[in-house]
């Protein structure tokens, strides 16, 4: 993998070096041809991890939520017109008419020629889905809240794992690799984070600053979300920062700042990826918590207002006729962790070694595939 | 002897950090709430049809939040940092009009109770559940409980607690929906009232649970499987030694360990959880008090019970560091590595 992407850097010098030792080298990486390099860097980074992943369906279900969500955030409120009250009859149940309404006129969904579903641009003869998820008190259909308040929580979630993530790395690494009064001082500051209840911490923030932005929100969740990330990055360049390699390149007198961005963050790439998605759970739980309690201002669609309002107005746990108003929006949030969980634990699988190489069937290879 | 010195020097040097850092928050809100709090008994006493005297509002100002706001910053901080440390005064709350500390020192063995109860619980469950997976590795049980385990983490404390809420409390009735216990009951130490406690913190408990429970069971599966593939494991097989002495001082010691660090991380987290749980469930402890406090603008008891959380977190974890060693033996042996 590494020849084929330092083939087209290599000098004149290095090529007389790989002619005396040629025999060690494989000839054929001088005469790749671009096609053929192309079709290498595809299979290594996209077909190979992609059947690693496609081969286990708690990945596959993984990817298909959180396509689902991309989707969701990205097209769907395109196709979805906005919410707005007294659209459906108030207080209107979930999947109105149950399962007769597949064939008799009304309820939630209605199929025959003379009915078409317009999505948008887009419009489907023969079916018309009506409110299938049931509206609130005020006529506001739930499945359109929910779709339109998707690109917030993404740009939430993007924005406070990139933070996150970011700082976990720059503190961990750091430390870990610096060792001696940098490491103390670091972990020192790490601790002391941790130590500080997260959910007290963020409502007295947000108290203070009350965020508009979504991707602001996302960065103040992220507060609570990298000391545990950088305590783990850490522990995990200990054990690399005495490497041979490692030591080879401080031998060399590089400085620590290369030595860092060209040995050792590499290794940690998979590990960090993982947590990207552990991170964008956190900031999910976090916010729909935050907007739940009513602390943060109503700039933005979120599932835990939708929450709070089932909860204060429409007494959906007093009055269960009424829980379906706040069961939908828990089930997104569950259903989109249960997706990144799932993810995050195919990632795993995919950068993992053992598992890849029975999977890495190399363009243009005659290995035989095991299994 | 020095690994406790440190950690309580550690835990003293936190505690201070964190007080600095409420006292820049303090100074840094937006229209400094000592401002506001100044301007709100300005209008208070103007609309009781006196006038107001400067020095008066300045002294109340005082009263409640620890410091005077027209001296310099400097002084304000060692002023509020002395009370706090020496006095643990935290100023006097502006809703209840009484010491934030009289009512967040009541209200704070509730919290404890409910948090230290789902954390036990929680990590007891971790570790049996995760070494019976690791035992069974591979079989439909494995399977099938691991699966269990990852969706049970993706189910966020809150949204358990409003169904324990809705189905134990509303619908069946089986639990009481709210409450610390039956205020018809005479308090003390009788059993009926401390069976109305009990009652009455089932269901945060068992909310506190999911807390606790987190990924804590896959951890603890991935350590015993790691551990039981060890050579010292084949070598302790080969001298003899029984099964049930292998099981529980070579494997679950080793495989505990790093699930005890990462309870002490999670210590933080089941003390914050306590501000949802106890709004959904109205139960007045500190993290009730903290909610109550932001809708109601009333900072020194925000402030307040954002450092007593502190304080209890830092407790906890204190507790968890000394008895490290139980589990632990090697503390304090650890070598400090070259510096690059």
């Amino acid at each position: 993998m590494s020849h084929t992407n330092e083939s087209g850097f290599e000098t004149d010098e290095q090529l007389t070096d790989e002619q005396l030792f040629g025999h060690l080298a494989e000839d054929d990486i001088v005469s790749l041809s671009r096609r053929e390099r192309f079709e290498r860097i595809l299979d290594a980074y996209f077909l190979a991890p992609g059947r690693v992943a496609w081969d286990d369906w708690r990945t596959r279900i993984g990817i298909l939520v959180v396509t689902l969500f991309v989707f969701f955030g990205t097209i769907g409120p395109r196709l979805v017109t906005p919410p707005a009250t007294n659209q459906a009859p108030n207080n209107l149940q979930p999947f109105d008419g149950g399962v007769a309404a597949l064939w008799e006129e009304g309820g939630w969904i209605d199929i025959g020629v003379d009915h078409q579903l317009s999505m948008g641009p887009i419009s489907v003869p023969g079916i018309d889905i009506r409110y299938p998820l049931g509206a609130d008190n005020y006529g506001t259909p739930i499945g359109r809240n929910l779709i339109h308040a998707t690109p917030d929580m993404l740009e939430m979630v993007v924005a406070g794992a990139i933070v996150s993530v970011g700082l976990a790395a720059i503190f961990g690494i750091t430390a870990g690799y610096k060792g001696g009064k940098t490491d103390e001082f670091l972990m020192y500051i790490t601790d002391i984070v941790m130590t500080m209840p997260g959910l007290p911490l963020l409502i007295v923030i947000v108290a203070i600053w009350s965020p508009r932005q979504a991707w602001l929100i996302g960065v103040v969740l992220a507060i609570d979300a990298w000391p545990g990330l950088a305590r783990a990055l850490r522990s995990q360049v200990l054990t690399l920062r005495e490497e041979s390699y490692v030591e080879a390149s401080r031998t060399m007198g590089l400085p620590s700042r290369t030595i860092l961005a060209r040995d050792i963050s590499p290794q940690l790439m998979p590990y960090i990826l993982i947590n990207f998605a552990n991170a964008g759970r956190q900031v999910v739980f976090g916010s729909v918590a935050l907007y739940f309690l009513g602390v943060l201002p109503l700039t933005t669609a979120n599932w835990g207002i939708m929450m709070d309002t089932a909860y204060s107005e429409a007494h959906a746990l007093v009055n269960l006729s009424n829980f379906y108003q706040i069961f939908w929006p828990m089930a997104a949030v569950v259903v989109l962790s249960f997706g990144l969980i799932l993810f995050a634990q195919g990632m795993d699988r995919v950068f993992n070694p053992r598992i890849r190489a029975r999977h890495a069937k190399k363009v243009g290879s005659d290995e035989e595939q095991i299994n | 002897m020095r690994y406790f010195v440190k950690r309580v020097v550690h835990a003293a040097v936190t505690l201070v950090s964190v007080t600095t850092i409420t006292f820049a928050l303090f100074r840094l809100m937006p229209g400094n709430p000592s401002q506001a709090m100044r301007a709100q008994f300005e209008a208070d006493m103007e609309a009781g049809g006196g006038t107001a005297d400067p020095e008066v509002l300045d002294a109340m100002v005082e009263q409640h939040i620890g410091f005077n706001p027209d001296q310099p910053w400097y002084v304000q901080y060692a002023e509020y940092l002395q009370d706090i440390i020496l006095y643990q005064d935290f100023g006097q709350s502006y809703f209840y009009n009484e010491p934030v500390f009289d009512i967040l020192f009541t209200a704070m063995p509730w919290s404890i109770f409910i948090s230290v109860y789902g954390l036990a619980l929680g990590y007891t469950t971790n570790i049996l559940l995760g070494a019976a997976m690791a035992y069974k590795e591979g079989s439909r049980f494995d399977n099938y409980a691991t699966v269990l385990a990852t969706f049970l983490n993706s189910v966020p404390y809150y949204v358990g607690a409003i169904l324990f809420l809705a189905f134990f409390g509303y619908e069946l009735g089986l639990f009481p929906t709210g409450g610390r216990y039956n205020t018809d009951l005479q308090t003390g130490l009788n059993v009926r009232f401390m069976a109305s406690i009990s009652y009455h913190a089932v269901l945060p408990v068992m909310s506190s649970f999911i807390v606790g429970f987190g990924g804590g069971a896959l951890s603890m599966r991935g350590n015993s499987i790691r551990i039981l593939g060890e050579d010292y494991l084949r070598v302790a097989r080969l001298r003899g030694i029984s099964s049930t002495r292998i099981a529980t001082r070579y494997v679950a010691r080793n495989a505990i360990l790093p699930l005890y660090t990462q309870m002490m991380i999670g210590i933080a987290t089941v003390f914050s959880s306590s501000v949802l749980l106890e709004f959904i469930f109205t139960y007045p402890g500190v993290g009730w008090y903290t909610y109550d406090a932001v809708m109601r603008r009333d900072y020194p008891l925000l402030m307040g019970s954002f450092l007593f959380f502190t304080i209890v977190t830092l407790i906890g974890i204190l507790i968890a560091e000394f008895t490290y060693g139980l589990v632990d033996p090697r503390i304090g042996s650890g070598d400090h590595s070259e510096s690059y």
